[in-house]
């Protein structure tokens, strides 16, 4: 199966202008399947949210080259990177980030609307189905105030897929979420993974969870430590 | 566009009270500057119509008296369109006698149907009626008293070039202006043709103005039609004080307008700037989802932009009921408002139109840094 993302030589240090420069991620190498559910885990202050960031676009490496779907696209400018994310990524945060002047629906159309296409009857459908799929059926037009974390979390879940994207990072997305509900979410990825084929990557300190996916990598000190694949 | 306008909207509506703060704020702006600007514009023309609005805006006058008036006044209206009214008027000095008493008077006469379009004469008869017969007379109310005189009396008017005249007494005016109670005598132009012996002349030719302030143009026109014989004076050229301290009222409202504009100005974009703090998480969100830094500054710029229509429409409407409130309750003993105000449509839709801009600008710092705000800061954060 082809790579959908491949990252060369990636370093990462903060504050690289500054007296005391903290260099984060050290010459990581790292290629990520198409269609493929992947966790990565390590100890908190590893790099681990740093490497999402870089893959996301959200932050730039120091150095090195990330490459989606075989183009590389370390030098895009500010607003080709917004497209990319818009259309290719989906992220699902730990603190869940909904718009909370939003309803649930609103916020799973909002990246579509970001994308400026005309609002179709076929959205609207396929935004109440990803709600349904997520079991939120009866709260598209609550709030996401008035939503619990674990309600809010799937709302996230359902933004995250609606511009259909080939990639969906989540950066401990179960964090602040009892162990059920964090089951059941886990759950829930692992089914669209399946039913889409969107590729997952997935932060977790949970090695419990981290055991059910496809491949397990492991970040220690900013350098890839362990790779296990299934 | 629509999406920034939906978001914007959004951010508005779910902030109600900060919304509706910032509204009344720019609002009361907006109706400061509507209700002094009318205050001001309506100061500026009782102002002018208390000085000019009675008396000749244009006068023209001749080395000798003039014979040929009516057909001059013919090519006078012909010549331009800025005329409300034209008439003749001859004017003579002398002295009224009455027995021992004695008083410097002005003798005017008038062609009372046009003259009372300039000095409303009838209007300010206070005794008697106008004269209309020749060697019949009104007289100011000062000299009413300063010679003592009643209705149906006979004065003489004395000059050492025409002699002495006796003159019917029928009427006395109240001008509300001392230099005119005291001195001017009034009567139908014949009387004083008949003294002065010359036929049909008169001394001068008077006119009121449409657009007072266009007195210089019309000037023009008048002297390309009836040639430069005729000297023709205009109100502004015997009235810079009157121009100068009318400058100072408008350099004072404009001061006003400006300072009502910057606080406006500083006051949205500080509370917009607020808001964009308080939006960071939210617009950290859109950015990783893809908007562009332009449409996120869009959303702070159209926010200024709906603030300021509604403050806009807010304040006019309160400045207008200020006015209104204002001309109901400070009025004078007799039940006339204070200040008559001017309310001009065109400087309230300048006061809304620049409140508007205004709100705009002042949302376009917040916007900039609302575009320069980095996600990565956002997400890490919390
Ligand atoms: N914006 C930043 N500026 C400076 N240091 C940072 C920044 N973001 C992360 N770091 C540092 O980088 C290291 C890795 O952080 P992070 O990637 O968040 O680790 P993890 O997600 O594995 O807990 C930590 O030491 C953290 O303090
Ligand atoms: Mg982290």
């Amino acid at each position: 199966m082809a790579d959908i993302l491949t990252l060369q030589n990636i370093n990462k240090t903060y504050g690289e202008k500054t007296k005391n420069p903290n260099q984060v991620l050290f010459d990581l190498n790292l290629s990520i399947e198409e269609h493929s559910f992947n966790s990565i885990i390590g100890q908190s202050g590893s790099g681990k949210s740093t490497l999402l960031n870089i893959i996301g676009t959200l932050d730039k490496p120091t150095s090195g080259n990330l490459l989606l779907k075989g183009k590389n696209i370390t030098s895009f400018n500010k607003n080709e990177l917004a497209d990319i994310r818009n259309q290719q990524i989906g992220f699902i945060f730990q603190f869940h980030y909904l718009l909370p002047e939003f309803t649930a629906l609103e916020n799973v159309l909002m990246p579509y609307k970001i994308s400026k296409q005309p609002l179709t009857k076929e959205i609207e459908d396929r935004a109440n189905e990803l709600l349904d799929l997520v079991g939120l059926g009866n709260f598209k037009k609550s709030l996401a105030n008035n939503l619990s974390g674990g309600q809010q979390q799937r709302v996230a879940i359902a933004r995250a897929l609606i511009n259909n994207p080939s990639l969906v990072l989540a950066d401990e997305p179960t964090g602040n979420l009892d162990s059920d509900t964090t089951e059941k979410v886990y759950e829930l990825l692992r089914q669209i993974n399946q039913k889409f084929k969107t590729t997952f990557i997935i932060i977790t300190h949970d090695r419990h969870i981290a055991e059910k996916t496809d491949r397990i990598i492991e970040i220690k000190d900013g350098r890839i430590y362990m790779d296990i694949t299934k | 566009m629509k999406l920034a306008f939906q978001i914007a909207k959004r951010f508005l509506t779910s902030a109600k009270r900060q919304t509706i703060v910032i509204i009344l704020g720019i609002a009361i702006g907006v109706s400061v500057q509507v209700f002094i600007g009318s205050l001001i514009s309506g100061l500026q023309a009782s102002l002018i119509d208390s000085t000019i609005g009675s008396r000749s805006q244009i006068t023209i006058t001749a080395d000798a008296n003039i014979a040929n008036y009516d057909s001059l006044i013919t090519d006078i209206e012909s010549s331009t369109d800025n005329i409300t009214v034209v008439t003749p008027t001859f004017t003579i000095a002398g002295s009224g006698v009455n027995g021992s008493l004695s008083e410097n008077v002005v003798f005017r006469g008038f062609d009372f149907t046009t003259a009372n379009g300039i000095y409303k004469f009838d209007e300010l008869l206070s005794e008697g009626n106008l004269p209309t017969n020749t060697n019949d007379i009104a007289l100011g109310v000062g000299l009413k008293d300063s010679l003592n005189l009643s209705i149906g009396d006979t004065v003489t008017f004395s000059s050492p070039v025409y002699g002495d005249t006796t003159l019917n007494i029928v009427g006395f005016f109240d001008a509300k202006v001392l230099a005119i109670n005291d001195a001017w005598v009034i009567t139908p132009l014949t009387t004083i043709q008949g003294i002065v012996g010359e036929g049909n002349v008169v001394s001068s030719i008077e006119m009121q103005l449409k657009e007072i302030f266009n007195d210089v143009t019309t000037k023009d026109e008048i002297l390309s039609a009836i040639g430069s014989t005729y000297n023709v004076t205009t109100w502004t050229e015997e009235n810079q004080e009157l121009l100068s301290g009318l400058n100072g009222q408008s350099i004072s409202s404009l001061m006003i307008q400006i300072f009502v504009i910057v606080s406006v100005v500083l006051g949205i974009s500080s509370v917009l700037a607020i808001s964009v703090l308080q939006k960071s998480r939210q617009l950290g969100i859109l950015k990783a989802m893809g908007i562009q830094d332009k449409d996120a500054s869009k959303i702070f710029l159209l926010e200024g932009f709906i603030l300021g229509i509604f403050g806009a429409i807010l304040g006019i409407l309160f400045g207008l009921g200020l006015s209104y409130m204002f001309t109901k309750f400070a009025l004078n003993p007799d039940g006339t408002p204070v200040i008559a105000l001017q309310i001009d449509a065109g400087f309230i839709a300048l006061s809304g139109g620049i409140a508007l801009v205004a709100s705009t600008l002042a949302a376009l710092s917040p916007a900039i840094k609302s575009s320069k705000l980095s996600v990565i800061e956002v997400i890490r954060n919390g």
